[in-house]
């Protein structure tokens, strides 16, 4: 399953990284798609990109910047109204501890 | 065998915004749960970022003061995990290119020795929200306020042999942040927390052995306890001949131990990339000059000023230089009484001991720098005894009135220094007449008598006549 040039594609780690629930059946198959997509990239890997600068976004524009001001009022309950759960102002959320 | 620690900090640094880093909901700190999160910090469908200008200035501020390349051209990536206080599933963090480079800072050690720091990068991020596990049976209440605030994440070299260089280093960068005005530094709020990154190896060896990190340390106390507890575990696992696994920690300031938060088994594997939704962030070496012509008297410089130009020690000028208020107090003084001793003397004395005392911080004393000036303006020109001076220093922290007068306290206080001749003359007189066989010790060259009669002569005036003076007027009758 190990590509020489590439780490091992671990469908359960990947998953849990996603939170994605991926059936045991379709392990094999995901894996295989995975690995088509991974050699279609190391296809890309052959360009010689020597001396070209990385390119982080695609359009040819710089970043605008805000000025520091608050304009954003309190909305908590228009937005809490959309919640499933809340209580004394807090989003409530099955416990979770580290 | 003998182990050598090695370690580094990351430090994070609340910037002291108004608005958060990609929105324009206030920062405030105190606000009822979730009042100061918007739709972007919420992470609602449809809405983008925009970056505040503020936190991008700060930064570079930040960068210049430690010396580092300040990069013109910088990217905004995508840190994506799933915790609920991340509405967004990912942080908005710069991993490949941050906006601040490589730098360095000069720690000083207990022993008064200096060490240079290198700092690898400082970069801008987001804050997340905070989860709460402790108010709600069963479930974790979330409150995302804090979700947005700007962060500047300071990376350090590994560069620390023990936990006190690292405190010494976190107390540095807490000194620096608040004199470049880009923090309020208070830890108490997490205005400042940091992650450790602790590893030992035998002494002499070259590789780094593995390392775990401890996450959130949020004082000075904790950072030299956690680490040095660390260190104490790492080696017991290693010569009981376990080995390290590469993992995050927790530290228990109660029970004063770190515990496993994350196995590596678990580890957060990131899959940083670009954030479509910020281009570059670019801006011109004339706004980096602009913002360096800001720059204030760092700690270093000030500190050299002190000794230099004023005659401070070594201590006292770090002791004064160390901390922007104390700084700042003591300039207010020096300029009102330009007795730099002195008001060295009853800042570093009196002053810290009442305020220690009272459990206050320079910021809140109850006795003005302006009056401190002035009492030792007084002291100076001998209106004021050095008792009489502790004396007015007690009057004015009881008034803690900064509008308080101080030589209206002084006559209200009847504390002036008897300084007429004529009536202290009178009073020594009599003395003299009073005690003969005493005077005539001190004639025949009984050196000690001379103190019974200034003690005399100070009993009489409640402590309100100038020794020196006293001294003179009996020598006068010899």
């Amino acid at each position: 399953m190990t590509d020489q040039n590439n780490a091992e594609i671990n469908i359960t780690h990947l998953a849990r990284l996603g939170r994605l629930a991926i059936p045991k059946l379709s392990h094999a198959s995901t894996e295989q798609e995975l690995e088509n997509i991974i050699a279609m990239i190391d296809a890309m890997q052959s360009v010689n990109t020597d001396g070209v600068e990385p390119l982080s976004h695609p359009l040819d524009s710089e970043q605008l910047l805000r000025a520091d001001v608050v304009s954003e009022p309190d909305s908590r309950t228009a937005f809490q109204s959309n919640a499933p759960k809340t209580e004394d102002g807090y989003y409530l959320v099955p416990r979770v501890v580290d | 065998m003998n182990w050598e620690s090695v370690i580094g900090l990351e430090i994070h640094v609340q910037l002291a915004t108004n608005s958060k880093i990609f929105s324009g909901a206030s920062t405030h700190y105190g606000a009822e749960p979730n009042a100061q999160a918007c739709a972007v910090d919420l992470g609602l469908p449809g809405v983008l970022p925009v970056l505040n200008e503020r936190a991008v200035e700060m930064a570079i501020k930040f960068g210049l003061a430690i010396g580092a390349k300040i990069n013109l051209h910088s990217v905004f990536d995508r840190k994506n995990y799933f915790y609920p206080d991340l509405p967004k599933g990912y942080q908005i963090s710069q991993f490949e290119t941050p906006i601040v480079g490589e730098g360095s800072i000069v720690i000083a050690l207990e022993d008064g020795r200096e060490r240079t720091i290198g700092v690898t990068r400082a970069h801008l991020e987001e804050d997340a929200g905070k989860s709460i596990h402790d108010l709600f049976p069963e479930q974790t209440g979330i409150d995302l306020n804090r979700t947005g605030t700007p962060l500047l994440e300071i990376v350090s070299e590994p560069d620390f042999r023990t936990s006190k260089e690292a405190s010494a280093y976190f107390r540095q960068m807490h000194t620096l942040v608040r004199y470049l005005q880009i923090c309020d530094g208070n830890l108490a709020e997490g205005s400042m927390r940091c992650d450790a990154n602790v590893s030992v190896r035998p002494y002499g060896q070259e590789a780094f052995g593995e390392r775990t990190e401890i996450k959130n340390i949020n004082s000075f106390r904790f950072v030299e306890r956690a680490i040095d507890y660390e260190i104490g575990r790492q080696i017991d696992v290693l010569e009981s001949g376990g080995i390290i696994e590469r993992e995050t920690r927790l530290f228990d300031p109660d029970k004063d131990e770190t515990r496993s938060m994350r196995s590596k088994e678990f580890s957060e594997d990131y899959r940083y990339f670009p954030d479509p939704d910020l281009l570059p962030l670019t801006f011109s070496q004339a706004l980096v000059d602009k913002i360096a012509l800001t720059l204030p008297e760092l700690p270093d410089a000030k500190r050299t000023r002190y000794i230099e130009e004023l005659g401070l020690s070594e201590y006292d000028a770090r002791g004064l230089s160390g901390d922007l208020d104390r700084s700042e107090y003591f300039e207010i003084v020096i300029n009102g009484c330009k007795n730099a001793k002195q008001a060295t003397n009853w800042i570093m004395g009196d002053l810290s001991a009442y305020l220690n005392r009272h459990n206050l911080e320079i910021s809140a004393s109850p006795v003005a720098a302006a009056q401190l000036a002035a009492l030792i303006a007084r002291l100076d020109d001998q209106t004021l005894s050095s008792k009489t001076a502790k004396a007015l220093f007690d009057g004015l922290w009881n008034k803690a009135d900064s509008n308080q007068d101080v030589d209206a306290l002084i006559e209200e206080m009847n504390l002036a220094q008897v300084s007429d001749n004529g009536e202290l003359t009178g009073i020594i007189e009599k003395l003299i007449n009073d005690n003969p066989s005493q005077f005539e010790e001190l004639r025949n060259g009984k050196e000690k008598m001379l103190g019974f009669f200034v003690g005399q002569v100070m009993k009489m005036t409640q402590g309100k006549a100038n020794p020196q003076q006293v001294n003179e007027i009996i020598k006068a009758n010899l």
